[in-house]
């Protein structure tokens, strides 16, 4: 069962519960974690875990062959993405802006532009326990997170037998990543604050995995903070909150330090416990 | 020797752009002829990503051997820029253009190295 | 007319609250663009107007008319993306799928297909309780921020700036390292950095100022949340100190900013005196310090 664990904005605490959560369903079942935050994978410092796997991580950019290239500049005209400049005696591609059409490199008139594979960033994988851990990261620069966001679910496809909990801790925000990250998922968990900026991104996230026909649920996050409209919002609009994790100093203190928090903190643990039961369908 | 600056506007008294790929103008000073030709830009943006790119290629289709402007390039246009052999003059954010150039001949520039 | 740019590595810093806080401050003197699209909260402690209001386009995707297609199924065997499907006769475009990279347009044998601009949200011009200028954006559920946006929204505060004789452009900027974040940073001539004692926090100020590093623009940091990890906030002194970025202040562990976001309003109604005495100080330093310049 893949469960994805999304917010519409960074710091509601997204990568807290997924790491919590991880580790307090790994001591009754099998769990596989995936980072899919690949510009800012955070949830390793968390998961303080053992290496066993890693692999550089490819996408398909062309490569400039000079003696067949007769600078007719069509590669230029067919880009969308002003990924392959034409400068007359130099033919200029910007790996980060290419997005592995292969229209310039079908279309030259003179396959002066193969394919060839490019480093964009590397997956590791993690073991501790019952955890498989897995993250991919992008190398400074590069910016298409969709690829590597895709790559990294087949390798976790490729290490599952199935009978694991996946869990994926998916970028913030609502654009293509996001709906990269909670494609496959059987169920999404969304993170919010009870405050009208988490209200208003929570508003976005609901439209998205509305468009995409998700099964979804609220985690509020900070409980006892800011006002009810949240949670009024959920009534009136049939969201189930299927936990609310009560605002704490201390989980703040523990997150700053890269800690877990649910063998500290009980009201924590509570809450970990209510959405224990909602995955496993209790 | 073409100098070429990215600007607000057409004219000579226009402000400096301080963006370069996102530059609504380009303005070009020929220093031989004296000539001054003023390029519209403003079609980038239309361009979702890769401005940078796009408008060096245009300094390059131009043929300027010198660009004076505000921050300075991206990485993607310097790299453009640097293959097509252009030197980078940064610092003259909050001239006009005809300021800029008094300034470059001045030496009061910064050189832009990546 | 300078312009402020306020930036994160990572998001629940502080960032919007203290846009804000520095909008609010500035009063009539600003016109104020917010650029953190992906989640564009500044508007919830402004009370905008929405009164100047239009459809913004951004990206490209392909559309099929069946009309004309001859289902030979060339755009399907080519495209990349497996954004495009069938089902034996009809061929259609999956629009979640689509790249917008115009490969299929480009060798449709009857030219069937053509690229749409897509519709990627809503443009906002609104007059504020503050007595300033918001310009603002939302977003479609699903449509990806971009340089091009941002662009669009700095581009109209300055022309405001400039039109209206307005000493500042206070922008909220984009969250992340990718294009849009370049797009704000681009033209600004001032950016304050604002990062939290965490772990993630430091790594991410690390990352983020290897890209304002390669601007020419004055920087400065504002430490949120400082006494959560006195240790990772000695850290994060000692990093700006060894790259000269100006250190404006920190600013306690507090549920002011909640509370503050809760009413709807800034940090500085709030009542809090140490905190306005703070962020008041950082204000003055700012504009000083551009000033100068």
């Amino acid at each position: 069962m893949k469960i994805a664990i999304a917010s519409g904005k960074g710091g509601t605490g997204k990568t807290t519960l997924a790491t919590n959560l991880a580790s307090y369903l790994s001591e009754e079942k099998q769990i596989i974690l995936a980072d899919l935050d690949v510009e800012e994978p955070n949830s390793g410092l968390f998961i303080r875990a053992e290496k066993i796997f890693q692999e550089d991580r490819y996408k398909m950019i062309p490569g400039w062959v000079e003696n067949d290239c007769t600078y007719c500049g069509i590669c230029q005209e067919v880009c969308n993405f002003n990924a392959i400049i034409n400068l007359g005696t130099h033919i200029l591609v910007y790996p980060e802006l290419c997005h592995s059409c292969y229209a310039c490199s079908e279309l030259c008139p003179t396959a002066a532009l193969p394919m060839q594979k490019q480093k964009m960033g590397v997956l590791k994988h993690y073991k501790k326990g019952n955890i498989d851990f897995v993250e991919s990261r992008l190398d400074i620069g590069q910016e298409q997170a969709v690829p590597r966001i895709a790559q990294t679910l087949d390798y976790i496809n490729s290490i599952s037998d199935n009978k694991e909990i996946i869990l994926l801790d998916s970028p913030p925000g609502t654009s293509c990543p996001v709906i990269e990250a909670t494609k496959d998922a059987d169920k999404v968990i969304l993170v919010t604050e009870p405050t009208p900026f988490g209200l208003h991104d929570l508003g976005l996230a609901v439209e998205t995995m509305q468009k995409m026909n998700k099964d979804f649920t609220v985690v509020l996050n900070r409980f006892g903070v800011g006002n009810a409209d949240v949670e009024d919002y959920c009534k009136k609009n049939n969201i189930r909150i299927i936990a609310m994790i009560p605002d704490s100093r201390q989980v703040a203190e523990l997150y700053s330090r890269g800690e877990l928090v649910y063998d500290k903190v009980d009201s924590f643990k509570q809450s970990l416990d209510s959405i224990k039961h909602y995955i496993l369908g209790k | 020797m073409k100098i070429a600056f990215t600007a607000k506007g057409s004219k000579w008294n226009s402000k400096i752009d301080p963006r370069f790929g996102r530059t609504e103008y380009l303005l070009v000073y020929d220093t031989e002829s004296e000539e001054f030709k003023s390029y519209n830009n403003s079609d980038i943006e239309n361009e979702t990503h890769g401005a940078g790119p796009k408008t060096a290629k245009l300094i390059f289709d131009i043929g300027a051997d010198v660009l004076i402007t505000g921050n300075g390039p991206g990485e993607n246009a310097a790299i453009a820029l640097e293959k097509a052999g252009v030197e980078i003059f940064t610092g003259a954010e909050n001239m006009k253009i005809k300021e800029a150039l008094e300034a470059f001949d001045n030496k009061q520039l910064k050189i832009f190295k990546r | 007319m300078k312009e402020i740019v306020v930036i994160s590595g990572k998001g629940g810093t502080g960032k919007t609250s203290l846009s804000a806080s520095f909008a609010f401050l500035s009063g009539s003197e600003a016109i104020i663009a917010d650029c953190d699209v992906d989640a564009a909260d500044m508007h919830l402690l402004m009370s905008p107007d929405f009164a100047h209001n239009e459809d913004f386009y951004s990206g490209q995707m392909a559309s099929i008319d069946n009309e004309v297609c001859t289902s030979c199924g060339l755009c399907l065997e080519k495209c990349r993306f497996d954004a495009i499907e069938t089902d034996g006769e009809r061929y259609q475009v999956k629009e979640l799928d689509c790249e917008g990279c115009g490969y299929c347009e480009r060798i449709c044998p009857v030219g069937a297909i053509s690229m749409k601009e897509q519709k990627a949200g809503q443009f906002y011009i609104s007059g504020t309780r503050m007595k300033n200028t918001l310009v603002h954006a939302r977003l479609r559920a699903g449509a990806e921020n971009s340089g091009k946006l941002v662009a669009k929204v700095k581009k109209e505060a300055k022309r405001l700036a400039e039109q209206e004789n307005k000493k500042y452009v206070i922008a909220d900027g984009s969250p992340g390292i990718g294009c849009p974040v370049i797009s704000s940073l681009s033209g600004a001539d001032y950016v304050v950095i604002v990062t939290e004692p965490t772990v993630s926090g430091l790594h991410d100020l690390k990352r983020v100022y290897e890209l304002v590093k390669k601007f020419d623009i004055k920087t400065s940091c504002i430490i949120n949340k400082h006494d959560l990890n006195p240790e990772i906030t000695n850290r994060i002194m000692d990093f700006i100190d060894s790259e000269s970025v100006v250190h404006l202040c920190n600013i306690p562990y507090s549920n002011t900013f909640t509370d503050a976001i809760t009413r709807g309003i800034t940090v500085l109604e709030n009542g809090d005196t140490e905190m306005i005495k703070v962020i008041k100080n950082a204000w003055e330093t700012i504009k000083k310090s551009i000033n100068d310049k």
